[in-house]
């Protein structure tokens, strides 16, 4: 290796300590605590959010940093960036670390956008002179130059986005440690924001970026570190990491009836137990041809009577991208009172039209009623294959993205060649 | 967050069993100082920050102020002095009372916001670095303003009462720079605490309420019996608020000895509070 270290990590651990034990407290409840039974040991459940996590980054590496939610992704960042501390083990970091877990931090409801701007930018670490700057260039970025004298308690929620990001790019640190922020925001701001990102690569800058879209890490990252339960399980070329941890998600995930259950949450009330496909006549099918309808039979079993739950349904590319998200309160179709026992529902899809590709279909079940999650994050894996019948006559794929529309063109509108308008255009 | 000055930045687990790095975060004074130094500018946006916010949409705006201390002084004007007739020492009541009142308020006023402040940015400590004692000491400087335009109305007094300054004067603005030392290590301290106990909430506008009668305000430190003199400079804000009165007004001695023991005790305090501050805040995010 070349270029020399960025990060250094040396077998990093922080433990955290659950309970009341960690939260602010009065003395008084501690007193009562001691005095109620003062022999008892005194240790809340423990819990490692990082165990032995060591490794290194080169100068001008972007490495994504993957993993299920609470695998201590961002606590590795929020140690990386100091505001919290390691139980044990080093961490060396050369140069200028600017870390971005959250956009428009420090924000202040009752200053202008144009003070805001200033606030935030020294917050995160730039000086007067950088910011005065790039300011015309953080105003034309956010699109809010009319409003830079408005307080932003005036701004919608979008605006103070596109401020708060327009900030963070025009930081120029040579480490940059970014957690999420583009979960949110419209897709032309999150395209930006990529861009932005994009720039920060071409220009010789290391990045930690933790996202659960893995369409992004894999577009902006070279080296993908997969970390779960708190350890690190794989670091390796990004496309290989994202693709071994899909495959823990899926495990294996191979198209039919069984669920994976891996990720399950959830009270355990109302499970889910498998799931059928069937085609438009009724008869089952392994494999959903592009174009046509198809019917997801959702079996599950209760534990006892619920009263009008609210089954979910979550479409996924394989990438992680969400196609598209239901469920029967939100089709608003109130579903009765269930007995406990087997059973299943239905959905059925007129026309599925997805390119072909491997899908995720998530099923959820719960009740709005007693706010309550019976079964969550159960997923079944779904081929989708080129199909005649969609009307084309070029094979789909999936490099045309992810849905397929009917369709039709009209081309009524072009003169054709030789008519008397346009005659000579092409020779002459 | 930029360690613009430093080069490298590293950390260790209290546990860890490595040799030390070039800067540690957990280093020796002078790194602290020197990374104090490198966030210069972002203690400077804190400050603008809280003087920004502080009168925004009101109508009397910075006006506030001096309506405080001046409304203060007149009520104790009217009640110690017509109606209890506490001696002054032959100063004039308004001077009296004004004079002290201003060093007080910034005490007071500056302890009640800053005590406060690690908790109400909750989210920018858990969200980025910077040195955590930048917030308290950004409330603690703000407060700055407020006193100056105070000190305006007290020029206007003096000229009003042709008050003629003498040499002793001149250890007025030494008075200042004690007065925020002393606000900022019970700042510091008990903004700490309050990460950890929420206790500090309730108990600072109580507590603050007791000690400004502990402090010579409302009276002079004359009326202490002798023998109680030093139990008055043991409060740090005793002796410093006599000072405040005593170099202004002519004929009045600057008592020393209690001026002394209220630096020292500051001095004490200061140590305490630093030390309590940098042997916590690594906890602050995970705890607040």
């Amino acid at each position: 290796m070349t270029a020399p270290l960025s990060i250094e990590i040396d077998s990093l651990s922080k433990r955290y300590t659950l309970g009341k034990q960690v939260r602010g407290r009065q003395i008084r409840e501690q007193l009562v605590e001691w005095l109620s039974n003062p022999f008892a040991r005194r240790k809340g459940e423990v819990i490692w959010a990082l165990r032995d996590v060591t490794f290194t980054v080169p100068q001008g590496q972007v490495v994504g940093i993957i993993g299920r939610n609470g695998a201590g992704k961002s606590t590795l960042l929020k140690v990386l960036s100091r505001i919290t501390y390691p139980t044990s083990g080093s961490i060396r970091v050369r140069g200028r670390v600017a870390s971005l877990l959250e956009v428009g931090t420090g924000f202040h409801d009752e200053l202008t956008g144009r003070e805001n701007i200033y606030l935030n930018g020294s917050i995160l670490g730039m000086r007067r002179k950088e910011i005065d700057k790039h300011f015309d260039a953080i105003v034309e970025f956010s699109g809010v130059a009319a409003f830079l004298d408005t307080p932003i308690k005036r701004f919608s929620s979008g605006m103070r986005l596109r401020l708060g990001f327009a900030v963070a790019a025009h930081l120029d640190p040579d480490v940059l440690i970014v957690d999420e922020v583009l979960a949110v925001g419209d897709a032309a701001f999150q395209r930006k924001c990529i861009t932005a990102m994009e720039g920060l690569r071409s220009g010789g800058r290391t990045v930690l970026f933790v996202s659960h879209n893995m369409a992004a890490v894999e577009n902006l990252c070279s080296r993908g570190l997969w970390i779960d339960g708190g350890r690190l399980r794989m670091d390796g070329n990004a496309t290989d990491v994202i693709r071994a941890y899909l495959a823990s998600y899926t495990a294996e995930g191979s198209p039919g009836e069984a669920l994976q259950t891996a990720a399950r949450r959830g009270s355990g009330e109302l499970r889910f137990t498998r799931i059928e496909l069937l085609a438009p006549d009724g008869a089952p099918c392994r494999i959903l041809q592009s174009g046509d309808g198809v019917t997801l039979r959702i079996h599950f079993r209760a534990e006892r009577a619920i009263r009008h739950p609210n089954f979910g349904v979550q479409l996924f590319t394989e990438m992680g991208t969400l196609i598209t998200e239901t469920s029967t309160d939100l089709y608003g179709h109130t579903v009765a009172s269930i007995a406990s026992g087997e059973g299943f529902i239905e959905l059925s899809f007129q026309a599925l039209n997805l390119m072909p590709g491997r899908y995720a279909v998530i099923l959820s079940a719960n009740s709005p009623v007693e706010a309550k999650t019976f079964d969550a994050d159960v997923r079944a894996v779904v081929d989708v294959e080129a199909s005649a019948a969609a009307g084309t006559t070029r094979a789909l794929s999936s490099r045309f993205g992810i849905v397929y529309f009917r369709q039709r063109w009209n081309t009524d509108g072009c003169q054709p060649v030789g008519s008397a308008r346009d005659a000579g255009a092409l020779t002459g | 967050m930029t360690g613009a000055k430093t080069s490298v930045v590293s950390l260790e687990g209290p546990l860890a069993g490595h040799a030390h790095h070039p800067v540690s975060s957990r280093g020796e004074p002078q790194s602290y100082l020197s990374e104090l130094w490198s966030f210069r500018e972002l203690l400077f946006f804190l400050v603008w920050r809280d003087i920004k916010v502080r009168y925004k949409q009101t109508g009397l705006g910075v006006l506030w102020a001096v309506v405080q201390p001046l409304c203060t002084m007149a009520i104790f004007t009217v009640l110690f002095g017509r109606l209890a007739n506490v001696p002054t020492d032959g100063i004039p009541r308004p001077i009296f009372y004004f004079s002290a009142l201003l060093p007080w308020l910034y005490i007071s006023n500056g302890v009640s916001n800053a005590s406060m402040s690690l908790v109400a940015n909750n989210t920018l400590l858990t969200k980025i670095y910077f040195p955590r004692i930048m917030l308290p000491a950004g409330v603690v400087l703000s407060g700055l303003v407020d006193f100056a335009i105070g000190c305006c109305a007290l020029v206007g007094f003096i000229l009003y009462y042709h008050l003629p300054l003498g040499p002793k004067a001149l250890i007025w603005p030494a008075c200042v720079a004690l007065m925020i030392l002393l606000t900022l290590s019970l700042s510091t301290l008990l903004s700490a605490l309050n990460v950890r106990y929420r206790d500090v909430k309730y108990a600072v506008p109580f507590v603050l309420q007791l000690w400004m009668f502990a402090c010579p305000i409302i009276y002079p430190a004359s009326l202490v019996p002798a023998r109680f003199q030093k139990l008055l400079a043991l409060n740090p804000a005793g002796g410093l608020i006599d000072a405040f009165r005593s170099c202004l007004v002519p004929g009045v001695p600057i008592h020393w000895e209690l001026l002394g023991i209220s630096t020292l005790v500051t001095a004490f305090l200061l140590l305490v509070a630093v030390a309590y501050f940098r042997g916590t805040e690594q906890a602050f995010a995970d705890i607040i």
